[in-house]
């Protein structure tokens, strides 16, 4: 692996829009991934930030409310790790929604999102860490679709 | 940052032309906005994309939202956007087959797609 870059944020709706900016910046800075894949990137990590915000939403207001994001930077490869402290869970137990193509799927306004990264990375993984969750987003150089 | 919203009529579609970029800190002036407008009656929406940024899984779910309590008054949300960036959004999540998609507020208009 090349650079490292960790960035400690708070766990904000507000902050968002500044998080997916500078991991698109680190993105362009230190890897060669093409601008389908910087979009790709961008749309996945805020996902799991949103994620991470709604996790930590549910602790007490005194506890501290931070999410971390690790990124490893490769020419042909960028592995994004999104941490949350707020408790962890299980992404296989999530109820699947109807698919969209049926009318009853408009009953459902979230549960978009992890579907979402699935079909924008290349590797998505969902562990357990530290009494919290880290959702892993790696995007490789090659072009999907 | 904030979320741009316009609103006009054409035609008797209402058109909400959204700036800016719609995430989690954005949607809720846009789930607002939009459920104002089918509470005012309007339920013939044309929601402008063009001039939006970005666009995540929070802003397809208020979207959805709309579409819902628009269908339950007989109305219709259509959407007008060119921007590649933004359609994909709804290719991946497959939500093009939910929504009529129109290249440009005229062709949502006049019901002319592509």
């Amino acid at each position: 692996m090349g650079d490292h870059i960790e960035l400690v944020l708070p766990a904000r709706p507000e902050f968002l829009a500044m998080v997916r900016a500078i991991v698109t910046l680190i993105a362009e800075t230190g890897s060669k991934l093409p601008g389908p894949r910087i979009d790709d990137l961008r749309l996945a990590v805020t996902e799991a930030f949103a994620n991470a915000i709604d996790a930590e939403r549910r602790k007490p207001d005194d506890q501290r409310h931070v999410v971390v994001v690790r990124c490893d930077l490769d020419p042909d490869l960028v592995a994004v790790e999104v941490h949350d402290e707020a408790g962890g869970f299980d992404p296989d137990a999530l109820t699947p929604h109807p698919d969209v193509t049926k009318p009853a799927r408009l009953q459902f306004e979230r549960g978009l999102g992890i579907p979402l990264m699935r079909e924008l990375t290349d590797e998505l993984e969902f562990r357990a860490e530290g009494g919290g969750t880290t959702v892993r987003l790696v995007l490789t150089a090659h072009l999907r679709g | 940052m904030d979320l741009g919203l316009a609103e006009r009529t054409d035609a008797g579609w209402t058109v909400l032309t959204v700036s800016g970029e719609i995430d989690i800190a954005t949607a809720p002036s846009l789930r607002e906005r939009l459920h104002a407008l089918l509470a005012e009656g309007k339920h013939k929406l044309i929601v402008d994309l063009d001039d939006v940024g970005f666009l995540d899984s929070t802003a397809l779910g208020v979207l959805v939202g709309a579409l819902k309590r628009a269908r339950i008054d007989n109305g219709e949300v259509r959407i007008a956007c060119a921007q590649p960036r933004v359609l994909k959004v709804f290719e991946i999540t497959r939500l093009d087959s939910a929504f009529d998609l129109f290249d440009s507020v005229e062709g949502a208009v006049r019901g002319a797609q592509g």
